[in-house]
């Protein structure tokens, strides 16, 4: 899983089954400041987040599959967790 | 999942079984900002899309999973939803790293 923020949203009105009745966001993954920035993709939101939050990313298949409740749902990323804090050694 | 733009079709009277019928069309894989990430790719389409079209893709094994029919072949990319309205703000408006010791977001 990886931390990412918020960054847009996408509106579709034709698409897959598997995305019907869930948001699409664009996540910007997040890096320390020394890092080159990686770059944003689109998620599925199951944890109603909005624009500018910090949120828990799972970018894998099956992983994504168990969220959605669907063995055959053709997801990867799905935002499973909104961020409150992030603590990082000094 | 990544977002392209569609800039032609592919035909190919050769497929492997269980990839006939499937439309095929030429993408160009793009960030947030619609800049172009990498080179032209070739991805299954599932919902229509046509030429110009800004869509949603699918990469990896889910790709073949959002095929209508067969599931069990060789798609590596595929349409998933044709975008109507993308809204993305600045990337000055967020702070996008992270910085050592707490990092309070709420």
């Amino acid at each position: 899983m990886i931390l990412a923020k918020v960054v847009g949203t996408v509106v579709t009105t034709i698409s897959h089954p598997d995305y019907k009745n869930r948001r699409l966001l664009v996540v910007q993954p997040l890096g320390l400041e020394d890092e080159a920035p990686n770059t944003d993709f689109i998620a599925l939101d199951n944890t109603h987040a909005g624009i500018g939050d910090t949120v828990l990313v799972n970018r894998e298949g099956n992983g994504a599959r168990q969220v959605l409740q669907n063995p055959n749902a053709c997801v990867i990323s799905v935002i499973v967790g909104i961020v409150d804090s992030v603590y990082l050694q000094e | 999942m990544l977002l392209g733009i569609v800039k032609g079709n592919a035909v190919c009277t050769m497929k492997y079984p269980g990839t006939q019928g499937l439309k095929l069309l030429v993408v160009q894989p793009v960030n947030k900002h619609l800049q172009p990430l990498g080179g032209l790719q070739v991805a299954a389409d599932t919902v229509q899309a046509g030429e110009g079209d800004l869509c949603v893709m699918v990469r990896a094994r889910e790709a073949a999973l959002a095929l209508p029919d067969e599931k069990f072949v060789p798609i590596d990319l595929a349409l998933v939803g044709i975008v109507d309205e993308l809204e993305v703000r600045s990337d000055e408006s967020f702070k996008l790293t992270l910085q050592r010791g707490w990092n309070p977001y709420s």
